[in-house]
Parts: C-alpha cells; structure tokens; sequence
C-alpha cells in the first residue's frame, strides 16, 4: 500500500494538537506552527502527486469497522475539487496560528491545540469518502469552534458561540436523517456509490431540501446567516480567518458534493428557490454592509454576498457556473481570509474595530496600506485578481440559466465596489483624525510573512487560474454528466447562432469565424 | 420441570457470598466497611465472569419452568449491571471517608438491588418480574436515605418510597388484569393471548396501559418522571451514581422485555404509547434541564432526556431497534457514570461537595483533566460528533427511518438540539468563566482511572467498539424476537 498521506494530513495536526496541551506557551506556539507548516508541506506534495485527468478518486484509502450496512469506514480519497479545498485549508493555517502569535496570550496551549484539532476535522472533511465519517468530520468542526469563539473571543462571546453551535447543529441534524434514509435505500455509505444512485423523484425533494438546510446555515445563506456577523465579530483574528476561509466552504462543497450529484432532479426543481435566495442575499447583505461601523461585521457581511454568487454558479447547472463557483470559494477563502487578517493588523496596535476611529492610514503604514488595497480589490473582483475570475464566470454562467438573476447579481459587484472602497477611503485615506492611529506603526515582519504568500496567490489566481482550474476540470465534466438529464430552463432563452460569419459583414476579412452563440 | 443452577450461578455467587461477608463484617469491627466494600466488588466481578463464560447462549432456554431465563438478552443486562455497580461501591468508598452514617451496609444494599436487577432482566415470567422489581425497589428506597440525618436524603428516600410504590401498585394492577385476561403470567402465554384478540380487547389494553405506566416510572419517562430530579438531588451522590446508572440499564431491559416478548403481537397498541412517552421526556428532559442549577438535578433531567432516546429505538418495534437500546444503554452508562464521578471528586472551597454548576466556574484552569474529561462527556451526551455519544443516538434513529418512523426520528432529532443547549452550559461555566474558587479533589487513586478509562471509550476511539459491541448487541437483541 502506498504512503497513506490524506491519513498522515489528518494525523499530524491532530497528533500535534495533543502534545501542545502539555507544553508552555512558547512551546505550544512553534509547535503549532512547525505541524501546520509540515502538515502544509504535506499538502504540497498531495498537489504535485495528484494526476491530473487521472483517476476520479485518488490517494484512496479504506478501512472497515465492522460488517453491515450502518457502519463507518475509514474511507479517504479525493477528487480536484476536495484537493483544491484541502490545499486551502493547509495553506490558511500556519498563517492562522501567525496571526495568534502575540495576539493570544491567555492560554496558549489550549488555544493551539483547538486550532489543530480544527485542521485536522477540516481535511478530514474534504477527504472522507463515507458519509458517516464525513458527518463525524463535519460537526466535529462544532466543538473546537465553539471554544475558540467562547474563550478567546470579544465582549459578546458567549451569545455568539451558541448561536454559532446551535443554528449550524440545527442544520445538520435535519441532514442526518435524510442521510439514514439514503443508506437504507441505498445499501452503502460510500460517497461516491451514492453520487451515482439514482434516488426516487419523489423523496428527493426531501433529501435535497434536508441537506440544504444544512449546507445553507454552513454556507450561510440568507436568511439562516444571522449566526455569522455576530460569530465574526466576536472570534479573535485567527478564529475568523479559518470561519471565513474554510468553514464556509463546507457549505459549498456540500453543494457539489451532495446536492447536486445526488439529487440531480430536486436540485433542477429548486433552483428557482436557491436563486431567489442568493438574489436577496447579494443586495441586501450589500446594502447592510454598507452601513456597518465595524469592520469585521462589515467584511463578515461581504461574506454572504459573495457566497452568494458561489450558490448562484453551483445552481447555473453549467460548466462556467461552476467552475466560477469553486473559483470564488477558493478566493474569497483567501481573500476574506486576508482582510480579517487586515482588520487584525490595526486592532492589535488600537483595540478597536471601528471604522471612524482609523484614517489615513495610508500615511504611517504605507505597506499596510499596499496590501489591504490589493485584497480590496480582489474582494471588489478587479481583472488580475483571483475575486475577478471566479465572480466573471459565475456571472456568465447564471446569465446562460437566467438573465434577470444575472442582473441582481450583477448589482452586487457595483455595491461590493461601494462598500469596500469607501471602507478603505475611511481607513486609509483622507486626514489623520486620531493622534494613536496615526502613531500606529507599519506592518512588521511578522505580519508581512502572513500577508505577502496570501497576496502572491491572490495574484496567481488571478493571472493564471489553469493552475487552480485544472485539476477540478475533469470532476466538473463528471458532475455535468450527472446532472444534465435534469436540464431546467429558467428565463435566459439561450438560441443556438445561426453563425453569422463575420465575413458576410466585412468582406474583407474572410478567416474569421463568428463564434458568437 | 428442569433445574438448571449453572445457568444461574451468577445470582447464587452474589446471594450466597453476601451473607457470608456480612457474617464476617460483623466480627470485624472498625474494618467491616472495607471488607464489605472490596468483598462485594469481587463477587460483582466474579458474577460478570459466571455471566459472560458459564451460559453458552441459546442453550440455557427457559429456566424452572419458564420463570427465569439466561438468554444472551439477560446476559447483556447482567454484565452491564454488576460492572456499573462495582463502579458505584468503588467511587463512595472515598466519598464517605470517616462519616459515622457510613458502614458495610451501603455495599450489601447494592449489592442486593443488583441481584433484584439480574432477575429483572431475566424474567420471564410477570411474578418474578415483581419480586426482582421490588427486591432491587427495596434496597434502592432505603439507599436513598441512607444518610438519615440529613433532611433532604430522608425526604428523598420517603419519596422515592411513595410514589414508588404507588408505581408499584400500578404495576401489579395491570399485571392482575393481563393475568385475569390471559389466564398465564408467562411471557410466552401472553404473547399467545396478545396474538389471538385482534383487536385487543377492552380488558388486555388496560392491563397493558397500567403495565407499561408502573415500567415508565421504573424507567424515569415523561409522565412519570417527577420523581427524578427530587430523589437524585436528596440521595447522596454515589447513590445518585448507582441510581443513574444500574437501576436504569435493569428497567429499560425489563420494559424490552416485556413490550417485545409478552406483547410483541401487540406492538401497534403499545407503540403510541411508547411514542408520546420518548417524545414527551426528550423535550421536557431537555427544556425543564435549562433552569437547574444543581449538577445532580440536572444530570436527572439529562437521563430523562435520554431515556426518551432510548425508548425511540423502543417504539421501532424491531431487532435493529432492541439492538440500538441495548447499545445506547451501555455507552450512557458509561457516559453518566464518567460525569458522576468527576461531580464525586471534586470538593468546593468550603470542602463540601461540589453540588451547584456554579462552583465549577474556571474549572478548566484550576483543573483541566477534571474539566476536559467532564466536556467530553457532556458534549458525548448532548450526541455530538466525533465524541462517541453520537454513535447510539444514530443507531435509535436509523431503527426509527427503518420501521418507517421518520417523523418520530425528525422530532427526536430536533430535541437533541434542544437539549445540547444545557449541555453546552455546563461547558461554558468550566471553560468561557474565570475562576472564582480553588476546587479540591477528593478522589482516591482508582477514581482518575475510571474517568480516563470512561473518557477514552467516548472518545472517537469509541468507534472501534462499533463492531464488538454492535454484534455483542444485536445478539443480545435477537434472543427477543
């Protein structure tokens, strides 16, 4: 048997996350950062192994626990997009455990160790392939989350935590009875046995809708994201980082992963329901977040707005939606990442995230400045950032499915643009109002190693997104194939082109093709 | 008629090794108690041994004529009751310490109500069911006042005394009117009769509504649950412990037993009731649990709450159902044992025990092992993943969609989170509060071995038990159908 390594990725953060709790601070802290960076390393390695147009499921791994039908296994193995995501989640965390290193002083070991525990229920997440052993993952994330928020979180801490444990328990419990159902229809838990089981019309309905409760809380999805401002809000930098970058995108890759594969027809008949959905979510949360005075509440509502254009793509039921779905995962993951990490920069040197207390920050922190210009605009969707190319084709691909929820969702990017840039103006711009903000020092080299690699890929992404596009392009094709049966027309009236050549126009250029369709 | 005493040699180890330990206690004077103590754990462990290897299953069969059975059903029952029981001996040795109220009677007492539950979960016959039911009954009231001169274990055990008997009246009357219409008390016979009247008649629906109202007090249901919280408050904790734990796993097997055995044809008239009676305690276990600020009441509210879970597999009707019961009853054993004997080590600052949820504020800083193996076990009880409380919530639930009871599992579910707010609670105040005291422990060295040893068995590597205990279950299970 070959290296079990999505085994060792699960394995070494957790490993870790025991050994910390008996070190002291100092110890815990580069312990933590030496796992994560090897559990990274690890990561990388996976990427350069994964064989692009390969097998569908590779690095499988499985162990039984015992006979019968409701049984766990041990069953690992990914596709490109589950790689894509683990990749995520290994990259966001050592810079997770950086932003903690002078921010976090009251129980170090602990707070270490929730974290890895986090990592590891995290990979374990995009890699199981059982549906038991994902739901273990899945809510396991819950108990270390609701510690980080409860103990090292903000003045509201507590409020916030159980509304965080209960709203999204709430909605994986709804999940786990249609997952009981589908293993007695079914006869298996395995993942991708059940991508390709044909459930009956009828109950499918009510499994598509029990897993969207789940995945709409985790996602969150208006209206079920109340959880999320005050989550945000109240966890410290790290906490938020890792909600934001990660966390959320279990909701998506829930998505691709259940839904859709699954409940091909429930997913075409609630289409209109999720657009709806994404469509209130895009402007309204837009809007609230134009008013908000706090900056993390401001960047956790940007949040939901750009999950939502992540349901819209994933519900266009067409190549681009798609694949501009995932892109937007995987770069708001960075991107919001980054900008919680912003909002950590300032709060740690003034202790307060409101907006009117900073301004022209542009002054005194200059590179401070360079940076968080860069992820506004990834955040905005500027051409040569990662946010534009995921934003474009899930736009693209929402038009083809319906032109109307392409023009509300098209109205979320301009109000993103207001809302992020008057942010910046207030932050960055215009006079120095307070004479501590304006004393603030610029970025040391702590927080310049924590920024920069996410800006580089932030800037990868964005230039050259093949990198990142090819290895889920197959598993795109896959799920295409799967769901085409259950085609749904919305209002977009698509009419094949009757391939107007571009000469009978000009008659002089006479080798060009019109390609418009 | 045959007489097979092999097949019960773990009940003649325990009711002839007691009266000879008593004998020796009495000569011993000052250290009576310690002999009684670890004399009763041997004959425990030395009865778990007789139960699991002298029983070859399927062969005992009826026992004396139908009166007794040593099924692997009765088998499962016993080991979980002796080993439960041995635990609360050991954990109220420390507890005591030099109380003058304490002496060899707490071990013999329990030991007593263990063998009173080793008949219940082997009869098959509804008189013996009564005379292990108020054998262990007996020795359980007298438990709970057994520090007589505090008030509120007296008033807990007169109590208890009440109302159980009037259980136990209630019981006996149903039990008169099956008899009365069925003309048999054996199990077998019932059934027959329950399987013949179709539908059941006016007199069998009321003797099975008074037989199943006398077993849902015995097993602390919703709506005769009031008991509960009062007694569990008022008897000494490592009484408490026992009650929690043994009394609960014995009942839960009896009311099996009898829904499954003697009115298994009549699963359709029973199972409405089982329903309403998992539905009513999950959700009054967990919304009654929210404002309680003693720890014992509220671990009493959350073994109402998880009974209710329990009777969901119950109400399934099926083997895979029975078999979820029995597997829920060990890992809650496990789990309430785990949680009592944190409460039982620890001392608050004016070196009382610790009783009031309040006092555990800042635990985890003053004492972390103690916290951490107390927030597994509430975040095991409260069923959520990866910890291994999760995996029998799943198991009644997938018998629940199986036997087509989809809405009963959608409900049972809701109430898990419901409930998981008070759970959450307890492990707010240890871990989001600051200290306000310094908590001493009083434990022996044996205590921190059972709560690690309980910890690590809900702990994810529980899921290795799925296969052995799954099996060890589902067999246990099919010597009812």
């Amino acid at each position: 048997m070959d290296f079990p390594i999505l085994s060792a990725m699960i394995a070494v953060p957790l490993v870790a996350g025991i050994i910390v709790l008996f070190l002291n601070d100092n110890g815990a802290r580069w312990t933590a950062l030496l796992a994560t960076l090897a559990n990274f390393a690890l990561g990388v390695v996976l990427w350069q192994a994964y064989e692009i147009g390969g097998d569908r499921w590779q690095f499988t791994e499985y162990v039984g626990l015992g006979e019968g039908t409701l049984v766990p296994a041990w069953a690992l193995g990914i596709d490109g997009i589950a790689l894509m995501l683990i990749m995520l989640s290994v990259f966001l965390m050592p810079i997770c455990i950086g932003a903690s290193w002078r921010a976090i002083t009251r129980r170090v070991p602990e707070y270490m160790g929730a974290f890895l525990l986090m990592e590891a229920l995290m990979v374990g997440v995009f890699a199981a392939q059982d549906l038991l052993l994902f739901y273990i993952f899945f809510e396991g994330g819950l108990i270390p989350m609701y510690l980080i928020i409860g103990i090292w979180g903000g003045a509201e801490k507590i409020k916030a935590a159980y509304k965080f444990f209960l709203y999204t328990l709430f909605g994986s419990v709804l999940m786990l009875v249609a997952m009981l159902y589908m293993i007695l229809d079914a006869g298996t838990t395995s993942i991708p046995a059940l991508m390709a089981y044909d459930f009956p019309a009828g109950v499918q309905w009510w499994l598509w809708l029990a897993f969207f409760a789940s995945f709409a809380v985790k996602m969150p999805m208006w209206p079920v994201h109340t959880w999320l401002p005050d989550a945000h809000v109240q966890a410290p930098t790290a906490g938020s980082v890792i909600l934001a970058g990660v966390l959320l995108k279990m909701g998506g890759y829930g998505f691709i992963r259940f839904s859709l594969p699954m409940f091909p027809e429930a997913s075409a008949d609630f289409v209109p329901l999720v657009f709806i959905l994404s469509g209130i979510a895009v402007v309204y949360t837009s809007l609230v977040a134009l008013v908000q005075r706090d900056m993390k509440k401001l960047i956790a509502y940007s949040s939901v707005a750009h999950m939502a254009f992540v349901t819209f793509g994933l519900f266009a039921f067409n190549r681009q939606g798609i694949e501009g779905g995932l892109i937007v995962m995987l770069s708001h993951g960075l991107v919001s990442g980054a900008l919680f990490l912003c909002v950590g920069v300032v709060y740690d040197r003034l202790h307060t995230r409101e907006i009117a207390r900073y301004g022209g920050l542009a002054d005194n922190m200059p590179g401070y400045a360079v940076l968080f210009l860069l992820f506004t605009m990834a955040s905005i969707g500027l051409p040569g950032t990662s946010g534009f190319v995921g934003e474009f084709l899930a736009l693209v691909g929402t038009y083809e499915m319906s032109s109307w929820a392409a023009i509300v969702a098209t109205t979320g990017i301009i109000l993103g643009a207001g809302y992020m840039l008057w942010l910046y103006w207030r932050m960055c711009y215009g006079t120095q109002k307070n004479a501590d903000a304006a004393a603030m020092p610029d970025l040391s080299m702590r927080e310049w190693w924590l920024l920069v690699p996410i800006a580089a890929v932030v800037m990868w992404m964005g230039i050259y997104p093949e990198s990142f596009m090819a290895p889920m392009r197959d598993d795109v094709g896959h799920l295409l194939e799967r769901i085409e049966p259950a085609q749904v027309h919305f209002d977009a009236r698509p009419t094949e082109g009757t391939g107007v050549a571009a000469a009978s126009v000009t008659d002089t250029a006479t080798d060009h093709k019109g390609g418009a369709h | 008629m045959t007489y097979n005493f092999a097949a019960i040699l773990p009940e003649l180890i325990l009711v002839f090794g007691e009266p000879v330990l008593m004998l020796t206690a009495s000569t011993m004077g000052a250290r009576a108690t310690r002999l009684t103590t670890w004399g009763t754990v041997a004959l425990l462990l030395a009865a778990t041994l007789a139960a699991l290897f002298t029983t070859e299953p399927g062969t005992a069969g009826p026992l004396f004529g139908g009166l007794m059975s040593a099924d692997p059903f009765a088998v499962y029952g016993k080991v979980l009751i002796y080993l439960s029981g041995a635990v609360a001996i050991i954990a109220a040795d420390r507890w005591f310490g030099d109380d003058v109220l304490h002496g060899p009677e707490y071990p013999v007492l329990i030991l007593l109500a263990t063998v009173g539950m080793s008949v219940m979960v082997s009869a098959t016959n509804l008189v013996t069911l009564y005379v292990g039911l108020e054998l262990n009954s007996l020795a359980a009231y007298i438990l709970a006042s057994y520090r007589r001169t505090d008030a509120r274990s007296a008033e807990a055990g007169l109590k208890y005394f009440v109302l159980g008997g009037l259980a136990s009246g209630i019981l006996l009357y149903g039990i008169s009117l099956v008899y009365g219409f069925t003309a048999t008390t054996d199990f077998s016979g019932i059934a027959v009769a329950f399987g013949r009247d179709e539908p059941l008649g006016i007199g069998l629906l009321f003797g099975l509504v008074f037989t199943m109202a006398g077993l849902a007090f015995k097993i602390s249901a919703v709506p005769f649950h009031m008991w509960t919280p009062d007694v569990y408050e008022g008897a000494p904790t490592p009484v408490t412990t026992f009650f929690a734990s043994a009394p609960k796993i014995a009942a839960v097997l009896l009311a099996a037993r009898v829904c499954f055995e003697a009115m298994g044809p009549a699963v359709d008239a029973w199972r409405q009731i089982v329903v309403f009676a998992a539905l009513a305690s999950i959700f009054l276990g967990a919304i009654a649990a929210y404002g309680q600020t003693n720890i014992k009441r509220l671990l009493a509210y959350s073994s109402i709450n998880n009974i209710g879970f329990v009777l969901i597999g119950l109400a399934a009707g099926t083997p895979a159902g029975a078999s979820a019961m029995l597997f829920y009853m060990a890992i809650y054993t496990v789990m309430t044992l785990g949680a009592f004997l944190v409460v039982l080590s620890l001392k608050n600052a004016q070196g009382e025990p610790l009783e009031a949820i309040a006092d555990l504020k800042g635990l985890s800083q003053t004492r972390p092992g103690m916290a951490a193996a107390l927030a597994i076990f509430m975040f095991s009880l409260a069923g959520i993943p990866p910890l291994f409380g999760f995996w029998p919530k799943l198991l009644v639930f997938n018998a629940a969609v199986e036997a087509g009871l989809v809405a009963l599992a959608v409900a049972g579910i809701v109430g898990t989170v419901v409930g998981a707010f008070y759970y959450l609670k307890v492990i707010k105040i240890m871990y989001f509060d600051e200290r306000e005291q310094e908590l001493a422990t009083s434990c022996g060295p044996l205590e921190p071995i059972f709560i690690a040893i309980f910890a690590l068995i809900v702990s994810p590597l529980g899921y290795l038990l799925i296969g052995p205990l799954g099996d060890w279950s589902a067999t246990a299970a099919g010597a009812l159908f």
